[in-house]
């Protein structure tokens, strides 16, 4: 269940208006109008992309029923990003070795 | 030095980049040469790398083979050269295996130099985004390597 919505979570991050509308949200939540303006798009275009988000599970919407303010989830892209912080240590991991043997290789060449 | 960078340049890829305070002749041969490259690509903590064989030239092919210290499981990978420049371009596929993601896997490794440092930039290229995100979602991605440009600037742009 887990792997599935991350699945979607990925997918609805990997669109560039996606991301923009998530940095947005962060500073607050916003009514679609407000989201919509920044963009060459129509409002329809912009509404698509927000039930993509939507159904990621990365917004929601607020209480106000006139304004339907959009909001941030920050729990769920908070999930996704520790798979990628996972994924930057196991390579860091891999490279802070790489630095040391860098380091030896180094003092060899100046003897 | 650290700053290691993970991006998802587009659906289907992964990169990653980092910079080395070495010369790049060095860094291509600690990627090049097995004895080097057995000391550092090891993936997670408890993991040795006792085979590791590179035919370096277009249309030969490598092979590194990972064993678990603690409990002597194995996990294998290679592929086959497309395009060696060197110092500074290797092109090849990759796949593991024990497929546990569809198709095969392009990677490209590039390295630059300035002011005696390097600067590293691996793009792997799956055969589909869902491989892609598989990929995102294992653990188990020590061969495998790549990253995420844009989840990096949304993830900066999220803290301030």
């Amino acid at each position: 269940m887990k792997a599935i919505r991350l699945d979607a979570t990925f997918a609805a991050l990997a669109d560039p208006t996606r991301r923009a509308i998530l940095a947005r949200l962060a500073a607050g939540e916003a009514p679609v109008t407000e989201l919509a303006r920044p963009f060459a798009m129509s409002q329809p275009a912009i509404s698509k992309h927000l039930k993509v988000l939507e159904r990621a599970g990365l917004i929601s919407r607020g209480r106000d029923a006139q304004r339907r303010p959009r909001r941030l989830e920050a729990k769920r892209l908070g999930e996704a990003t520790r798979w990628l912080e996972r994924y930057r240590r196991l390579w860091e991991g891999n490279y802070q070795r790489l630095d040391a043997l860098l380091e030896e290789l180094k003092a060899k060449e100046r003897k | 030095m650290s700053n290691l960078k993970v991006t998802t340049p587009s659906d289907r890829e992964i990169a990653m980049s980092r910079t080395f305070d070495a010369p790049r002749q060095l860094v291509w041969d600690a990627h090049t040469k097995p004895e080097l490259v057995k000391r550092w690509l090891l993936g997670p903590p408890g993991w040795s790398m006792p085979v590791c064989r590179i035919d370096l030239r277009v249309g030969g092919s490598y092979r590194y083979e990972w064993r678990s210290d603690k409990d002597g499981s194995t996990m294998a990978m290679g592929g086959v050269y497309r395009e060696i420049v060197a110092p500074q371009r290797i092109v090849s596929t990759e796949k593991f295996d024990d497929p546990w993601y569809q198709g095969e896997a392009v990677g490209t490794l590039v390295l630059t130099e300035q002011g005696g440092k390097t600067t590293l930039t691996t793009t792997v290229l799956y055969a589909s985004q869902a491989t892609r995100d598989a990929v995102l979602k294992s653990g188990m991605t020590s061969g495998v390597e790549q990253s995420y440009d844009r989840l990096a600037d949304l993830l900066t742009s999220l803290r301030r």
